[in-house]
């Protein structure tokens, strides 16, 4: 098992280069001239401006010559400079990174207690009402996509029902908080103002639900079948004979046994909400990475994609073998031979 | 029933416990009569499927809820049958306690030896403290010879062995000092050595604690010598009842007499042992007359007919139409073929 | 042996499940709609039939968008574009990833290892950045962002097929010894093919539903269909310009989400029908 986790230490640089090859030379290998993400449609005509575009942005250099660069860049750290921002890319993606981090984490813990509650009262209920509503919940939300749901429970709670805030982070007439961890909340709490954290936490909770309802389906399905086989076993019996009643039987003592397993499906949905944020934070108005990929993607500016898609395939290797690692940690008997 | 106790601890009597099975009621336990006092051991004794686990879970309420429980299950002067499930749970591991066949399975892997053996304690006595459950756990693997019960404590159920799970649920069960002791198959799973060991802890428990004790098993060797009276089941029903002398001096129904011959014995030289052929009907496919009639070398034309009541003959009750007289039946060698334990129904 | 009888719970056709019967229709609906809607479609999709931004009303069921076209009639036509697309993608990733995978498990050595490092890094990438990425170099357009989501999507299917050719090669070993030869490889080919078919079949028709799903997220972003195609994904784009004007967005959401379960209902079906283990 420890062999296996070796391996992966090893194969991740070599991910890694492979990632950022790819995504380079997906960049350049492309029919939109990045040119024109630059300078404006004027300025096209006139070859000085173009030449000096391309030297500053070294779009006239060779293509392996541009890779070399390039590489040598991100290993210092350089993610390149945004075309339209004008800013080093790293820059801007540690800003909108823990508007993002917020976002997920709290999606996470919508999507994992729903999940395990849904998957814990599906199994307890099995082919009742209970297991059939939730398995159709489960369905819809990893059907649905995000970009019409966030509009539409945006339009519900916010316009018709009033009951929940209009897109964005915090109420414009309120003072933000000076910034410490990024995250609103936390920010909000750290500096004492009880007003604006109501209000922060109240702005989050449509889109940490529309992203967390994605997951929810994995989480409880797989809740939900372990849960059928640790109820069958004996140490369930033992624990009721123990005159525990069902709710201690159901959480200290059948769930606890299906944690493990349920582990790294939360840590594999972790990463895949990160990937979700995309579309959820344009809906939102919410200023994460995942609305910077979206402005790159569509201003095609290639040094925003490709830094946005590092980033983010890095997270999504380093969070899944971070999974694993927490899998054979968390498991007593793994961890003891 | 058999030879009235004065301070009965457990009294059963004509308990059915019947599942749903596609709009159909299957009895899987079918009238049991028992009786428990303090300080014995009573063998209930029958081959697996026969209902005997079904029927001891049914006196806890520990059958699923769509079980369908019938008769009366006295405890302590308390009916356990119908009783609510919220004052069920106070009586379950504080009053009686029970143990499991496999001790890897029946303990939680995931928690600690000590704090299984702690929430058994504070479930029934809040009042105390988690460091005092502690040391009571410490205390009480050190009652069931676990050795270096202090470090043993915090260890997982994986990292003991057979023997010692087994020791450790026998603590957990009486850690709140039960009056009754179930054991379901509690040796089955273990070594030949082991299990006298087991039984030895459960014996001495009994002397020390004053519990009364149901050994439930499927092996009449583990009867002999462990228990006070033994009550043998088949296919829901006691079959035969008796003090355990009596039993093994004077069996009174042909299903305990297999049973007998099927012990292997040190003092005997067989070149095979003797089972009885076929296995138990299952649920639903309950002979007509006697259950047993396809598997029984002395059937009768009545035995197809009448299922025959539980009566006394000789030193034991027996529910044999020959019980009186199965000294002179003549015996068919060829009972028993599966076939003829097809539906009837 | 504790305490309950085995039970047997299921009545009747077994296979025959409600999530298999639904998904089934509600995809045959699509199916039937796609073929038939330019005999019976109510208006011209990309005709300005009435006012601009009307709510639903009798003409109009889901009322009309904010050049005056009739969101119903969009909406039907979408799937013209949703379903050949996800057909396309499904089939060409099933295609190119069981090819490379058959060659990385059939031949192994050097190839082989190419196609695999080539799959983990693919699979290592978020597959919406990815597709994003992709289809962003290649420019919009709706057979870009196809491109783009094939390039995505191969990957799991050279996995698979590789684990199933690695599988029955050790199998094969026994029996190739009696067949021998040019029997040989013909005896392989057969069995891939009779085995692989069933996980590949209850993958594909998940991935359907998610294909579906990720192509309207592209549309939705602007890097899949471009104006004015009648496409879902671009008119929930539409539809939240028009934030207040709810009846935009919600025909071509509503469409995609009936689509999407349609298949997770079908593959969940298939997989109960089809795979032994779940039972």
């Amino acid at each position: 098992m420890s062999g296996y986790l070796i391996r992966r230490l090893v194969t991740m640089p070599f991910l890694i280069l492979g990632i950022i090859t790819i995504t380079f030379f997906l960049s350049r290998v492309t029919k939109g001239d990045p040119l024109t993400a630059i300078i404006s449609e004027q300025q096209m005509s006139n070859p000085e401006v173009v030449a000096a575009a391309k030297q500053r942005w070294g779009l006239d250099l060779s293509l392996p010559e541009q890779y070399l660069v390039y590489t040598g860049k991100l290993l210092t750290g350089d993610l390149g400079t945004s075309f339209t921002t004008k800013r080093p890319v790293l820059q801007d993606l540690l800003e909108r990174l823990p508007a993002t981090l917020e976002l997920v984490i709290a999606a996470m813990i919508i999507g994992t207690v729903l999940g395990i509650a849904l998957g814990v009262l599906a199994a307890y209920y099995r082919n009742g009402w209970l297991d059939h509503g939730s398995r159709l919940f489960a369905l819809v939300g990893s059907s649905l996509p995000v970009f019409w749901s966030g509009l539409g429970l945006l339009f519900i709670f916010s316009v018709q029902l009033g009951w929940l805030p209009g897109p964005g982070r915090l109420d414009a007439r309120l003072q933000p908080p000076p910034m410490i961890t990024g995250m609103i909340t936390l920010d909000t709490l750290l500096a004492g103002d009880l007003a604006a954290f109501v209000d922060a936490l109240h702005h989050l909770i449509l889109p940490a639900f529309v992203l967390g309802w994605t997951v929810t389906g994995t989480i409880s399905r797989l809740v939900r079948a372990n849960m059928l086989e640790v109820l069958n076993q004996e140490y369930v019996l033992t624990a009721r004979a123990k005159g525990a009643g069902e709710l201690r039987v159901l959480l200290h003592h059948a769930l606890r046994n299906t944690l493990v397993p349920t582990l790294t499906v939360i840590g594999h949905s972790f990463a895949y909400l990160i990937t979700g944020a995309v579309l959820t934070e344009t809906i939102f108005a919410w200023p994460g990475m995942g609305s910077y990929a979206v402005e790159a993607a569509r201003a095609l500016d290639y040094p925003a994609i490709i830094g946005v898609t590092v980033v983010g395939g890095v997270t999504f290797l380093v969070t899944n073998l971070l999974t694993d690692i927490a899998y054979m940690l968390a498991n007593p008997r793994i961890r003891l031979s | 029933m058999l030879k009235h106790q004065d301070k009965s601890l457990l009294s059963v009597r004509n308990l059915t416990v019947g599942f749903q099975v596609g709009g159909v009621t299957l009895d899987a336990v079918r009238g049991i009569d028992l009786d428990v006092a303090r300080g014995e051991v009573v063998g209930v004794v029958g081959e697996s499927g026969s209902g005997k686990s079904v029927a001891m879970l049914a006196c806890l309420g520990l059958v699923p809820r769509t079980a369908r429980v019938a008769g009366s299950v006295r405890f302590q002067d308390k009916e356990l049958v119908g009783m609510p499930q919220s004052e069920m749970r106070k009586l379950r591991g504080s009053r009686i306690g029970m143990i499991f066949q496999d001790p890897l399975s029946s303990l939680n892997p995931v928690l600690t030896i000590g704090s299984q053996i702690v929430e058994a304690i504070r479930l029934h006595q809040p009042g105390i403290s988690r460091k005092q459950a502690y040391d009571r756990a410490v205390e009480l693997l050190d009652l069931v010879s676990i050795p270096q019960p202090d470090r043993r404590v915090s260890q997982y159920p994986h990292e003991f062995s057979g023997g010692m799970r087994q020791r450790a649920m026998i603590a957990m069960a009486v850690a709140n000092g039960p009056d009754l002791l179930i054991a379901d198959e509690p040796t089955t799973a273990l070594d030949v050595t082991v299990q006298a060991q087991v039984l030895e802890v459960l014996k001495s428990l009994r002397d020390r604690l004053g519990l009364g004790i149901v050994l439930i098993t499927h092996d009449l060797g583990v009867v002999a010598g462990n228990v006070d009276r033994v009550a043998v089941i088949y296919s829901g029903r006691v079959v035969e009842a008796a003090e355990v002398g009596a039993l093994f001096r004077d069996p009174r129904h042909p299903y305990t007499r297999g049973l007998l011959s099927s012990i292997p014995k040190l003092d005997e030289k067989r070149e095979r042992l003797f089972s009885i052929e076929g296995t138990p009907p299952p649920l639903g496919r309950r002979p007509t007359g006697c259950a047993f009639h396809p598997r029984c070398i002395y059937a009768r034309e009545v035995c197809l007919k009448e299922e025959p009541a539980l009566r006394l003959a000789g030193a034991s009750l027996s529910a044999c139409h020959f019980a009186d007289s199965l000294e002179q039946m003549p015996v068919h060698q060829a009972a028993a073929g599966p076939e003829t334990t097809e539906v009837h129904q | 042996m504790a305490s309950s009888a085995s039970v047997p719970r299921r009545k009747a056709p077994e296979w025959l499940t409600i999530p298999l019967l639904v998904g089934a229709l509600v995809i045959l609906f699509w199916i039937v709609v796609a073929a038939t809607i330019d005999f019976w479609a109510p208006y011209d999709p990309l005709a300005l039939v009435g006012r601009r931004l009307q709510p639903p009303s009798m003409a109009h069921l889901l009322g009309t968008d904010a050049l005056g076209r009739d969101v119903l009639t969009r909406t039907l036509y979408g799937v013209q574009y949703s379903l050949p697309v996800a057909l396309g993608v499904v089939v060409a990733a099933v295609a190119i990833g069981s090819l490379l995978g058959g060659i990385a498990g059939f031949f192994g050595g050097l190839i082989g290892a190419a196609i695999m490092r080539l799959v983990d890094i693919t699979l290592s990438f978020p597959p919406v950045l990815l597709a994003m990425a992709v289809a962003a170099s290649l420019g919009p357009g709706l057979t870009n962002a196809a491109i783009a989501m094939v390039l995505v999507w191969w990957p799991v299917y050279a996995r698979l097929m590789r684990g199933q050719v690695l599988e029955i090669r050790e199998r094969e070993h026994v029996e190739a010894a009696v067949a021998g030869g040019a029997g040989r490889t013909r005896l392989l080919f057969t069995h891939i093919l009779s085995l692989c078919w069933t996980p590949v079949l209850i993958n594909a028709t998940m991935d359907f539903g998610q294909v579906v799903l990720l192509a309207a997220s592209l549309s939705f972003i602007g890097l899949g269909a471009t104006p004015p195609t009648p496409e879902w994904g671009s008119m929930v784009s539409d539809g939240a310009i028009h934030f207040y004007q709810w009846w935009i967005a919600f025909g071509p959401g509503f469409a995609i989400l009936t689509v999407v379960l349609g298949f997770n209902f079908l593959g969940d079906g298939l997989r109960d029908m089809l795979d032994p283990r779940t039972h």
